[in-house]
């Protein structure tokens, strides 16, 4: 099963490099730009009975190590 | 005092933490690898080194927080042994939740390196009895990542029991501006477990042992430690 974890910053938790890519996209002009928070995406491929115990394992390997749940949250998307 | 200093691939402060070491003990510490499951018998201090273990992929400290030694380390932490992590050690004791707490992101996205001073804000434990509460030293600081961040609960249980080591101020010792380099939460530059016996904080006091490369200020801790 392919699946893609996405771990992004909490919001209130400074991100300066988000910050900086902000700073960036406006001084390259593209209008509109308001904020840029910038999180990881993680594609992998996992195996699994079903999708819930896919969810599973795959919650278990952000608590574990993915994600530093002090400042980051994340998601889990099976595709 | 049986000192361990460990090493992550990627570490490269080992020899500079077991130079002070030797210097305030006459030993040589043992090195100590990442993939063992056991630290010697007798350890009495496990010191962890600054450098970019495991290339700092993923988060700093991360891969390595969770490499076998960690393991030990962390029994011998429960037991109450002494631990020492400076800067990217501090970061791997973060990671590895002995310490509360993230290094985040330098605020200006630099990586600094550059002498700095430092406030000790608790004289009272087994790293820092050489030096009194409010003395200003100066030590070298070398990093990208050391803006320590927590939440309020846990910024107010250290700033309540004590466990601020070091802040990072002016040569007067003032606070705040300028003088915090990585945009660190009220201005952390190191801080205490619950039982004092766990110390991390991103400067390098072994660096600071010898007048030749700028000063002695980090001696103390060294001398402190290894004295027991």
């Amino acid at each position: 099963m392919k699946a893609r974890v996405i771990v992004t910053l909490k919001g209130g938790i400074l991100d300066p490099q988000g910050k900086a890519i902000e700073g960036a996209l406006k001084s390259l002009g593209v209008e509109g730009v308001g904020s840029v928070r910038q999180g990881k995406v993680f594609d992998i491929e996992i195996e699994a009975d079903d999708q819930q115990a896919a969810r599973e394992r795959l919650g278990e390997a952000c608590r574990k190590l993915l994600a530093n749940m002090i400042v980051e949250n994340y998601s889990v998307e099976l595709v | 005092m049986r000192a361990v200093v460990i090493l992550f691939p990627g570490s490269n402060r080992e020899g500079d933490v077991a130079r002070a070491l030797h210097q305030a003990s006459g030993v040589h510490p043992v090195i100590l690898r990442h993939d063992e499951p056991e630290l010697p018998v007798g350890t009495d201090l496990v010191v962890l080194p600054g450098g970019f273990a495991y290339g700092d992929y993923l988060r700093c400290g991360a891969i390595a927080a969770r490499a076998p030694v960690m393991d030990a380390v962390r029994r011998h932490a429960q037991r109450g042994g002494l631990a020492l992590g400076v800067c990217n050690g501090f970061q791997v004791l973060c990671e590895a939740g002995l310490l509360p707490g993230i290094l985040m992101r330098n605020a200006d996205l630099r990586f600094i390196c550059r002498m700095q001073h430092l406030r000790v804000e608790n004289a009272e434990t087994r790293f820092s009895s050489a030096y009194a509460r409010g003395q200003v030293v100066k030590v070298a600081i070398a990093h990208g990542e050391g803006n320590f961040v927590a939440d309020e609960a846990t910024l107010e249980r250290l700033e309540g029991e004590g466990r601020v080591a070091f802040r990072y101020c002016d040569a007067a010792g003032r606070l705040g501006g300028a003088a915090n380099p990585n945009g660190s939460i009220h201005d952390i530059a190191g801080v205490y477990s619950e039982r004092f016996n766990v110390l991390g904080l991103m400067p390098h006091p072994e660096n600071l042992i010898d007048p030749l490369v700028g000063g002695i200020d980090g001696r103390g801790m060294f001398a402190r430690l290894m004295a027991a």
